[in-house]
């Protein structure tokens, strides 16, 4: 169990009531992030991306593959999150925890629309581009949704897919002309969570130990909201997930902006 | 509250701002500490509750509290296409938030070291089953006498054909641009739950939350009344 000592609580509890963080950030301000595209050459695409301390590595393998029955025409898309045993002395190897499917199946939403899967379709009811995106989390300080959001973005941004065609009913990959992957436009997310009285962006590892309630919210570049999802033991008042929306609203082009200059 | 329009009807006849019509029944099985059944359109979803208990999971205890588990399972049988039996990453989010959502309600302080387990069964599923599910739950959840400061409720809104509509189908869900589940406490109408899956611009957004919440105050009516109807009948059958 993790027993974070009450004085702890108390006081991050009570610097945020008083609008004041422990590394003394404001409460909608985000730690340095750091990103980095194409890291790993026998991926398609991929990143390493740095929110703080948490550290998430994103690498994106395409795979010819038969479409699912009731979506004959589109490509598909699977996200997969592994906290690693070395991201933090209470993650354990073995099968995916709650915590990592959450995380996989959040960043998941998010993407989807914006990943074109329809442009991934190369014969209809027989053969599509399947899109395998893999989440390493290597080292936990926190806020691991927009750390690998942000990630995954960025992969996207660099994913080359060999050009495919069907020849006489066969797949015929010619690697050596690539194409950039069809994408919507972008997003990111933003993840809140209310301690004591007050909502904050971007909690840090002791933050988010202690949080009563968490709120993400993924916005494209369109401005519309493509994610959300709370989590946390209590409960969220109306207010303060609209006010967590307008900031997040406020807070997503520069996100925006750091993936496309990465 | 959303406007009514002229051609404010759904493919299933329903007005924008309408559910689809629900019936819930507490203490509906024998061994369980308390239970309940929901039907809400297609859906059929039962839920036991079993504790405060001990469990043999040390690690999930808390020295300092009660701890809830919840474990959503859908049957086989329960969608068009048979659904592999076991938890797969869909029924295990599900789960996760599902006792969040159910957490803020319950006084669980009074019972440290022990477990409330909470099963979401669906039985037959028709678009909407995590929210019938959580309200299904609390209902058994008070049922089994557990403390609890409110009920937690939980309704959906979405956008179908551009329109921002309550509590979708199966149907609507599938072809919809856009789904919010959430859960609240009745009373208090603090959010337990908040998802969004599809796009919505941020005064849909606002506009799918509002509906929900009213969608939300209309299925704690029913759950009440289940209450009442099984607490009426274990009163006569006590005298």
């Amino acid at each position: 169990m993790n027993i974070i000592p009450e004085i702890t609580r108390e006081c991050i509890t009570d610097l945020i009531n008083n609008n004041q963080r422990e590394d003394g950030r404001n409460l909608d301000e985000y730690r340095d992030i750091g990103i980095e595209t194409g890291i790993i050459s026998k991926a398609a695409g991929s990143a390493r991306v740095k929110i703080g301390n948490s550290q998430v590595i994103v690498g994106i393998k395409p795979q010819l593959g038969e479409p699912f029955p009731d979506t004959p025409d589109v490509g598909v898309l699977m996200t997969n999150g592994e906290m690693l045993p070395m991201a933090d002395p209470k993650f354990e190897a073995g099968p995916p925890s709650e915590a990592s499917v959450e995380l996989a199946r959040v960043v998941d939403r998010g993407i989807r629309e914006i990943v074109d899967l329809e442009k991934l379709c190369i014969e209809p009811g027989k053969k599509v581009w399947m899109l395998f995106i893999d989440l390493h989390i290597i080292d936990f300080d926190g806020n691991l949704f927009d750390t690998a959001t942000l990630a995954v973005l960025s992969a996207l941004k660099n994913t080359k897919l060999p050009v495919a065609k069907m020849v006489d009913d066969e797949s015929v990959i010619n690697e050596e002309t690539t194409m950039d992957l069809p994408l919507r436009g972008t997003e990111a997310m933003c993840t809140f969570v209310k301690i004591g009285e007050n909502v904050v962006l971007d909690p840090s590892l002791d933050e988010e130990a202690i949080l009563d309630a968490r709120l993400s919210i993924g916005i494209t570049d369109a401005g519309s909201i493509c994610a959300m999802q709370k989590g946390g033991d209590k409960p969220l008042t109306k207010d303060d997930i609209l006010e967590a929306v307008s900031t997040a609203y406020s807070k997503v082009p520069t996100l925006i902006e750091k993936v496309k200059n990465a | 509250m959303i406007s009514i329009t002229k051609n404010d009807k759904r493919d299933d006849g329903r007005k924008f701002d309408e559910i689809r019509p629900l019936k819930i029944e507490a203490g509906v099985l024998e061994r369980a500490d308390g239970s309940a059944y929901l039907e809400v359109g297609g859906n059929k979803i039962l839920v036991a509750v079993y504790g405060p208990r001990e469990s043999y999971i040390r690690r999930l205890l808390k020295p300092n509290t009660g701890v809830i588990r919840c474990r959503y399972n859908m049957a086989p049988f329960s969608v068009d296409d048979r659904k592999r039996p076991g938890p797969d990453r869909r029924s295990t989010e599900i789960s996760k938030i599902a006792a969040e959502a159910l957490r803020p309600s319950l006084m669980l302080e009074g019972f440290p070291r022990s477990m409330v387990d909470v099963f979401i069964e669906i039985i037959e599923a028709e678009g909407g089953t995590r929210c019938a599910g959580i309200t299904a739950a609390s209902v058994a959840l008070a049922d089994a006498g557990i403390p609890m400061k409110d009920l937690v409720v939980g309704c959906a809104a979405g956008k179908v054909n551009d329109e921002i509509v309550l509590d979708l189908s199966e149907k609507e869900d599938k072809e919809g641009q856009a789904d919010v589940p959430i859960a609240m406490m009745s009373r208090t109408e603090e959010i337990t739950l908040l998802q969004s899956d599809g796009n919505l611009s941020e005064d849909e957004f606002k506009k799918a939350l509002d509906l929900a919440m009213e969608g939300c105050r209309q299925v704690n009516k029913v759950q009440i009344e289940a209450l009442k109807t099984k607490h009426a009948q274990d009163v006569e059958s006590e005298s």
